[in-house]
């Protein structure tokens, strides 16, 4: 099981804050994994439309779609930093 | 010895006079002392507060990697960085950079460099809540954020 956390309006978007997740062995990227949430539901294809714009944690260290997910036991996702 | 940053993620205020106390008290070494605050500001009039959501855990993480990197970078003396979160009013503080050098210009390119990264690197997002008391839009990210953190490179 893998722990999917969401933030801001990716949050809103799904409807919940976090879930567990068992992924099937052909998600392998980070975007494998975008792509693959976005068959779950309305809800997910809305949050995650426009994938080029989301943004990724493995663990809580930023990576690129292109990244392998590789056994990371949490995976934040959520659109550009607004802080500051 | 290893200078580690001062790192903190909270909803309540800060001091600022306090803060630089505690970063450049005993040390004789420092002779410049550069503090940014960010505070919640109103445009255009409409806005009453804005509500900072973060991602618990992976802030203070990206804070630390940030500060670490200043601290070698510019040879900072002392860094403190405060975020905070929640609803935060128009006019209150939103956030707290202090780098301490032995000389100004190192302590405002530390401070500079913090708060470049700190804004497009550490998980945190704005939405804002208007005068009309109603929940607004999320605060977009802009491309001069980004532009501002890559001129370091």
């Amino acid at each position: 099981m893998t722990r999917l956390v969401y933030f801001a309006w990716v949050r809103e978007r799904i409807g919940k804050g976090e879930e567990e997740i068992e992924l099937p062995s052909s998600v392998v990227t980070v975007a494998d994994l975008l792509n693959h949430l976005k068959t779950l539901g309305e809800e997910y294809e809305a949050a995650l439309q426009y994938p080029e714009v989301i943004r990724v944690a493995l663990d809580m260290e930023h990576v690129e779609h292109d990244e392998p997910i590789s056994g990371a036991k949490e995976i934040g996702i959520f659109p550009p930093m607004t802080g500051g | 010895m290893t200078i580690k940053p001062t790192i903190r993620v909270q909803h309540e205020d800060f001091g600022l006079q306090a803060e630089v106390d505690l970063l450049s008290k005993g040390k004789p070494d420092v002779g410049a002392v550069v503090t940014f605050s960010g505070l919640c500001r109103d445009d255009g009039g409409a806005l009453m507060a804005l509500e900072l959501e973060h991602y618990p855990g992976m802030a203070e993480a990206e804070m630390t990697r940030i500060g670490d990197l200043a601290i070698a970078r510019f040879g900072l003396l002392g860094l403190t960085a405060i975020h905070r979160y929640g609803k935060i009013s128009v006019g209150e503080n939103i956030v707290l950079v202090i780098a301490a050098a032995p000389h100004r210009q190192a302590a405002f390119d530390g401070a500079n460099f913090v708060m470049d990264f700190l804004k497009t690197a550490a998980p945190f997002w704005k939405r804002e809540h208007g005068k009309d008391g109603a929940a607004g839009d999320w605060v977009a990210a802009k491309d001069a954020d980004d532009a501002a953190r890559d001129k370091w490179q």
